[in-house]
């Protein structure tokens, strides 16, 4: 470990590698490695006790899976029902490679596609892994009977998706989430039924169990919250697997559900689990803009919209409080069409958000004024609505337009939709190898709350793929070989790091609940957001994020001494859950700045100001930064060390990404 | 806008509740009906009062975890859920009740908190397709004619909210039920357990204290997400089938 500080801010330690993934062909690894990972026989399962925190589609998948394989299971989610995650949000659908459209897809495209979709930041087995389970996840979710979109023939229908060339997406309307999601959740329901998975709905992971017995430390249990009664809960296992979904709610106004929150990755991060990449932020391009201060979330429209919708600004900045119906063709500039013709409306995500950003910076943002500044880009359909028909229309994308009109008060299919970027998904997550593990011995981190499928970008409609692949076919097999060698003896709360982690829940709540300030937990969580948005948010400059950090750390400082939380800790108190979440929220933001600050280069969603090509693009720099930075918890107070973990590229080549 | 609100306030599942007045000033008539409640909580905290428990998640519609019942009805006056109903629905000095879902199968936990654990009990009892992961066969091999995909997906539309038990006079929960059995019945996949599905599924939902269906309509109305009263007369049809009496 460096002695001095770098950059005053962090440490370098030791690099760090992925030992975990076999060697020979990347078509071969998976099979070798679930051929060689230990195997738990059937009557020795019943023996073997699994945690899995989260309830959305990595979880509830891997809990239905593990509960049906005979294993133990306890099953964790803050909602009211494990039904609610977030996953259930997503519109647009789910990637596989089948090839069912013979349009030249394969496993290794859809590899190809998401490593350079990833702005190459992202492991080269973990996705090649993803791409082959890919094809097995729609088999799966099929049987179980989620309603995909189907061709009169009766088989199922694909669309194409931005940042690829062939159609390879599965999709049910503009709800793929919510019915991939119901169908992991009735799995799930199914065990819960049988008794093989115990489930406890409104509950929060407040701290992870860390116990050393001698042969080093290992993951051992939670300590929970029961968010109805306030009693503090101890639950011990041999394994605990984190699926608890992305951060992106640090930046306060995102598309996540208003409960998205990071306290139990960042509570493993403190106890020993290193954070990669935290600063990976996906802005989505087609989110409702904000109309104002009140405003709670942004909400996403399905980028499927990009497939037949034409997005433009006006040519002059004059014409942009004009009805749009007034402005003629040749005043409007379609500029993903002009500058990226190749793939126009559906380049990448992180082109078309920046491209949007940049109309808007330019002075030809439409839509209202919120800060002086408008923040919107048209989103047209009128040319779809003229060549398919407006009832075509309505079949694809009805519940999409009929959602747009309740938030906005106008009519999409008479006016153009306005859109603008959001924070949407964060690539960052706990650091795990090529078995889901992170640097925590039993501790497993799977879907959005890990890090190593996506790079610096996630293509659309992969998300959902990595969650269900994770949760139904990776961990399962993986914690195997881990289990195998369990169970890891008798554990009862006497144990001296059961009571610690229990009492430092106790003293947290009571320290948060006897502050008697004035502030509101939401205005530190809006202010936090505000910072993160503007100095950490689609392009970042050194001093920005330097002034970032500065102001972090005051506003942590004065939340620990001024935050307002009324009622008691016994019992139902959704503002004490807030306060929690949101302290948690202001160690990770300083650490995401930290992490953008020392990432001198621009790939995938984060645009670095010092590093673009001559023509205002993205510009990486391999030579210094082609690897994953692994974040340790360097204690309170103290630094944190960053460990490398080369990105090798072996079975693709390293490219500029270009879409022109 | 000023609004005036009368809101259901009680502290626990056993203590007794009340309703409690309050005003609001420079309610954006964008807002939410979920972020005229923040903007009302940030007042209370500010005065030394709890702010007012209520459920809410996705706030996008789909999630179905909010739900009141506003002015007697179940997510208010729009066909939508509460966290997409907008100000700009009610007038400027409007008088709004709120009130937690009423239904003795969901117990009030605080304020306008409900339980409606009971739903997810009734999936447990069968409302899945059995599909054991890593044995399914191709999703090609089972063709599945288009009009029954369509009504599968629009009875699969069913977010669990719990509209339909809270504007029911009977509390049933047979819209919700019906929407399962509906969407897993138009399957092939759905077809062998077919018979002990609903039989199960009806069992769960009397023993959980949900009423019967007289057929009026109401939860229909409350739907969110439209579901047609049409999925229970196939529920009904499914039963008697089966020869099950309750």
């Amino acid at each position: 470990m460096t002695d001095t500080l770098i950059a005053g801010l962090y440490r370098e330690g030791e690099p760090i590698a992925d030992t975990k993934a076999p060697g020979g062909d990347i078509s071969t690894k998976w099979s070798t490695r679930q051929f060689e990972a230990a195997l738990v026989n059937p009557a020795n399962r019943r023996k073997l006790s699994v945690i899995i925190v989260g309830t959305g589609l990595a979880g509830a998948a891997a809990a239905a899976t593990m509960g049906e394989a005979g294993y133990r299971v306890k099953s964790f989610c803050y909602q009211d029902s494990p039904r609610r995650a977030h996953s259930i949000a997503a519109q647009g659908g789910i990637n596989a490679a089948k090839n069912y459209k013979g349009d030249g897809d394969s496993t290794h495209r859809l590899f190809y596609d998401t490593v350079k979709g990833g702005d190459y930041r992202s492991r080269e087995t973990n996705v090649y892994r993803l791409a082959e389970v890919s094809a097995a996840i729609i088999d799966q979710c099929v049987a179980q009977g989620v309603p995909f979109a189907r061709e009169y023939g009766g088989l199922l229908d694909n669309r194409s998706f931005g940042g690829v060339q062939v159609s390879r997406t599965f999709y049910a309307r503009g709800q793929t989430g919510q019915q991939l999601l119901i169908g992991a959740y009735q799995a799930l329901e199914r065990q819960i039924g049988a008794g093989s998975v115990e489930m406890f709905a409104r509950h929060e992971m407040m701290e992870l169990i860390v116990v050393d017995d001698g042969s080093g430390p290992r993951a051992r249990g939670i300590v929970a919250r029961d968010l109805v009664t306030g009693e503090i809960e101890t639950h011990l296992a041999d394994a605990v697997v984190l699926a608890s979904g992305g951060y992106g709610n640090v930046f306060f106004l995102s598309t996540n559900a208003m409960g998205s929150n990071t306290t139990a990755i960042w509570r493993a991060h403190r106890k020993g689990a290193y954070f990669g990449n935290p600063c990976y932020t996906q802005i989505h391009p087609t989110c409702i803009p904000q109309s104002g201060e009140h405003q709670s979330k942004l909400t996403l429209m399905s980028e499927s919209l990009r497939n037949d919708g034409r997005i433009w600004v006006p040519k002059k900045a004059e014409d942009c409080e004009k009805d749009p119906r007034d402005i003629p063709e040749e005043d409007r500039d379609y500029y993903l069409e002009r500058i990226y013709p190749g793939f126009g409306n559906l380049v990448p995500r992180d082109i078309a958000s920046r491209q949007a950003k940049n109309m808007c910076d330019e002075g030809r943002g439409v839509g209202p004024e919120v800060d002086g500044y408008r923040r919107g880009v048209y989103l047209d359909f009128a040319e779809a609505i003229e060549r398919l028909g407006e009832d075509a229309v309505r079949s694809k994308y009805g519940n999409l337009f009929d959602m747009y009109e309740r938030i906005t008060g106008e009519n999409p299919y008479q006016v153009p939709m306005r859109i603008y970027p959001a924070v949407h998904y964060t690539m960052g997550g706990l650091w795990v190898d090529y078995d889901l593990q992170s640097t925590i011995p039993g501790l497993f981190v799977t879907g959005e709350a890990n890090f190593s499928d996506h790079g610096a970008n996630r293509l659309g409609a992969s998300a959902l793929m990595q969650g269900l692949a994770d949760g139904y076919f990776v961990l399962p097999n993986t914690i195997r070989d881990y289990l195998a060698k369990g169970p890891f003896g008798p554990l009862d709360e006497s144990n001296p790091q059961v009571r610690e982690a229990q009492d430092s829940v106790r003293d947290r709540i009571h320290r948060i609940m006897n502050m008697n300030g004035t502030r509101s937990v939401d205005s530190y969580h809006k202010a936090l957001g505000k910072i993160m948005w503007e100095k950490c948010g689609m392009e970042r400059t050194e001093e920005g994020l330097r002034e970032a950090v500065e102001q972090i750390r005051a506003l942590r400082a004065d939340f620990w001494t001024n935050v307002r939380v009324l009622g008691t800790a016994e019992g139902l108190n959704q503002s004490l859950e807030k306060a929690g979440r949101v302290a948690d929220f202001l160690e990770l933001g300083e650490l995401m700045c930290i992490d953008a600050l020392h990432r001198r280069e621009s790939c995938g969603g984060h645009f670095r100001a010092e590093s673009q090509t001559e023509d205002g693009e993205a510009l990486r720099h391999d030579d210094e930064f082609a690897y994953v930075a692994a974040w340790e918890w360097g204690g309170e107070g103290q630094p944190p060390v960053l460990h490398k973990e080369d990105l090798v590229y072996q079975f693709i080549e390293l490219k500029q990404r270009s879409y022109k | 806008m000023r609004i005036s609100l009368k809101i259901w306030r009680q502290d626990g599942p056993a203590t007794k509740g009340r309703m409690v007045d309050y005003k609001l000033d420079e309610v954006s008539e964008d807002s939410s009906f979920l972020e005229m409640l923040d903007l009302l909580n940030e007042h209370l905290l500010e005065q030394g009062e709890e702010p007012v428990a209520f459920d809410s998640d996705c706030r996008e519609g789909i999630c179905g975890q909010c739900g009141v019942v506003i002015n007697g009805e179940a997510h208010g006056p729009e066909r939508t859920t509460t966290c997409q109903l907008h100000m700009r629905s009610f007038r400027d000095g409007d008088e709004i009740v709120i009130e937690p879902w009423r239904a003795d199968a969901f117990p009030v936990i605080k304020d306008l908190c409900v339980d409606r654990g009971a739903l997810d009990r009734i999936i447990a009892a069968g409302g899945y397709i059995s599909a054991n992961t890593g044995s399914a066969p191709d999703a090609h091999a089972t063709p599945v004619p288009k009009e029954n995909a369509d009504r599968a997906f629009m009875a699969a539309e069913c977010i669990g909210c719990g509209a339909c038990v809270a504007a029911c006079p009977n509390a049933s929960g047979m819209l919700f039920m019906g929407a399962k059995v509906t969407h897993l019945g138009e399957l092939p996949q759905g077809q062998p357990e077919r018979d002990a599905r609903v039989v199960r599924m009806t069992e769960q939902h009397d023993h959980e204290g949900f009423g019967g269906c007289t057929n009026l309509g109401e939860c229909t109305r409350a739907c969110p997400k439209g579901i047609p009263l049409n999925v229970i007369s196939q529920m009904n049809r499914d039963l008697l089938r089966t020869g099950f009496t309750a």
